[in-house]
């Protein structure tokens, strides 16, 4: 069982604060735009050079010159505002933007990522990830726990290429929701129907469990 | 300063084989249509082409990969272009990867006059190996050098004869940077007009950076991820 993108992209969402500026990462990360907490003001970053980023266009509206880092054509909130590349991550590594949400291949408990390189197999680049996560404050990590064999992505070690070092602080997995705390992954909730057992099988990392782990409510 | 020329083949004169070019763009997003295809009609060989992305398999910078014009690719994502990914995973093509925020700053310092500095992008990955780090505040950082090129090559929405430019939403990106970082710099805009035509107060490009200027022809400005909603 466990959570679909959506509902990931939901309890994502209950991470934003009023007046955050958030950068979210292509893939189930665009999804959070949706779940925006009613009363929650946000301003959407999109590297490529947006703050103020809204909705995809109505049909037909598509502008070839508006489209955000996924390459996607979107439209502009009123206030939005464009820049450049070097401003737009001025933002980031200057620690402007208070919350990156990102996808990632693996994430070890001592806060590693891998997201960017399968030697020899797969070589698309780090785009901005990894200025993204060399600088924010606040990364959060949306994943599933497992790859296409059934493998942990949550691990003792990366084994990819690394893309960043120590950043991750909290990951969302379609099995639940990990703290990285200096003792490891620390399960602070269950996906609904998701026992802490099932976890404990599917995570090779080191995984800490309160006596108590509660479970998600959507 | 007139900086008018007739088009983009007299646009690319004296860029010749194995130079170094800076090309615009994000993705498929503001990039320089025109200057490409007369790239690929020059048969100019041998590039080092640097740009956020690498185009797609027929279009942008894809275009010249196909014609196997390009050596080399610095780049910072390059995940939809198969016949890059093909090239490179056989060792056609040499690749350097780098973060996209470390490209754009190496970009502005080349044109700023600044050879290096520390950013925080790539520390303890390999893209720090051989690179001097250093320790500022408790937090670890790796030293970029400046980028430059013998031509840089950038796309605006509209131009004037002294080369001041102005970008449209997010096809400005890495142009301006690009624009101040080539001995030579050639600006191609879907208008150009006349001193004073173009508002001094929101120009993005002041025209000192650029040497050669005119006006495209027959922007396809194709749209890479078709996104929309759906009317009710």
């Amino acid at each position: 069982m466990g959570l679909n993108k959506d509902q990931m992209a939901q309890r994502i969402a209950r991470e934003l604060k009023d007046g955050y500026y958030v950068n979210l990462g292509i893939g189930i990360p665009t999804l959070v735009a949706n779940h925006i907490p009613e009363g929650i003001d946000v301003e959407l970053q999109s590297e490529n050079g947006i703050l103020g980023m809204g909705p995809f266009p109505w049909e037909g509206e598509e502008d070839a010159d508006l489209i955000n880092a996924g390459k996607q054509t979107v439209t502009l909130k009123p206030g939005a505002v464009i820049f450049d590349s070097a401003t737009s991550f001025a933002m980031i590594r200057g620690q402007h933007v208070h919350l990156t949400v990102l996808g990632a291949m693996e994430v070890a408990d001592n806060g590693d990522i891998a997201n960017w390189k399968i030697p020899g197999r797969m070589v698309k680049g780090m785009g901005g990830a990894m200025d993204l996560v060399s600088s924010a404050e606040n990364i959060i990590v949306c994943m599933m726990h497992t790859n296409k064999a059934g493998e942990s992505k949550l691990l003792p070690e990366c084994t990819l290429p690394l893309t960043g070092v120590g950043c991750v602080k909290k990951v969302v997995t379609d099995l639940g929701v990990f703290d990285i705390v200096p003792e490891g992954f620390l399960l602070i909730e269950r996906a609904p129907g998701v026992t802490v057992a099932e976890i404990r099988a599917k995570t090779a990392g080191r995984l800490v469990i309160a006596e108590n782990v509660p479970e998600m409510v959507l | 300063m007139n900086k008018v020329v007739n088009n983009a083949d007299a646009a690319i004169a004296g860029i010749s084989n194995d130079m170094t070019l800076m090309l615009g763009g994000f993705g498929l997003c503001g990039i320089p249509e025109s200057s490409i295809a007369a790239l690929v009609r020059s048969g100019v060989k041998g590039l080092t082409c640097i740009s956020n992305n690498a185009g797609v398999d027929d279009f942008g910078l894809g275009l010249l990969l196909q014609s196997r014009q390009i050596r080399k690719m610095i780049s910072s994502y390059v995940g939809e272009n198969d016949e890059f990914e093909r090239q490179m995973l056989s060792g056609e093509l040499e690749v350097d990867l780098i973060p996209q925020g470390t490209l754009a700053e190496r970009c502005r310092a080349g044109g700023a006059g600044i050879p290096a500095f520390f950013t925080p992008a790539g520390y303890g990955t390999e893209v720090a190996e051989g690179k001097e780090t250093r320790e500022f505040n408790g937090k670890m950082y790796v030293m970029e050098h400046w980028l430059r090129a013998d031509f840089a090559i950038v796309k605006a929405w509209k131009g004037d004869t002294q080369g001041n430019l102005v970008y449209r939403y997010t096809a400005r990106n890495f142009n301006p940077l690009m624009a101040m970082a080539g001995r030579i710099t050639i600006a191609e805009v879907e208008e150009l007009v006349e001193p004073g035509e173009l508002d001094p107060n929101t120009i993005h490009t002041p025209g000192i950076f650029v040497q050669r200027i005119f006006q495209g022809t027959g922007y396809e400005k194709r749209i890479e991820q078709r996104t929309t909603r759906k009317r009710s």
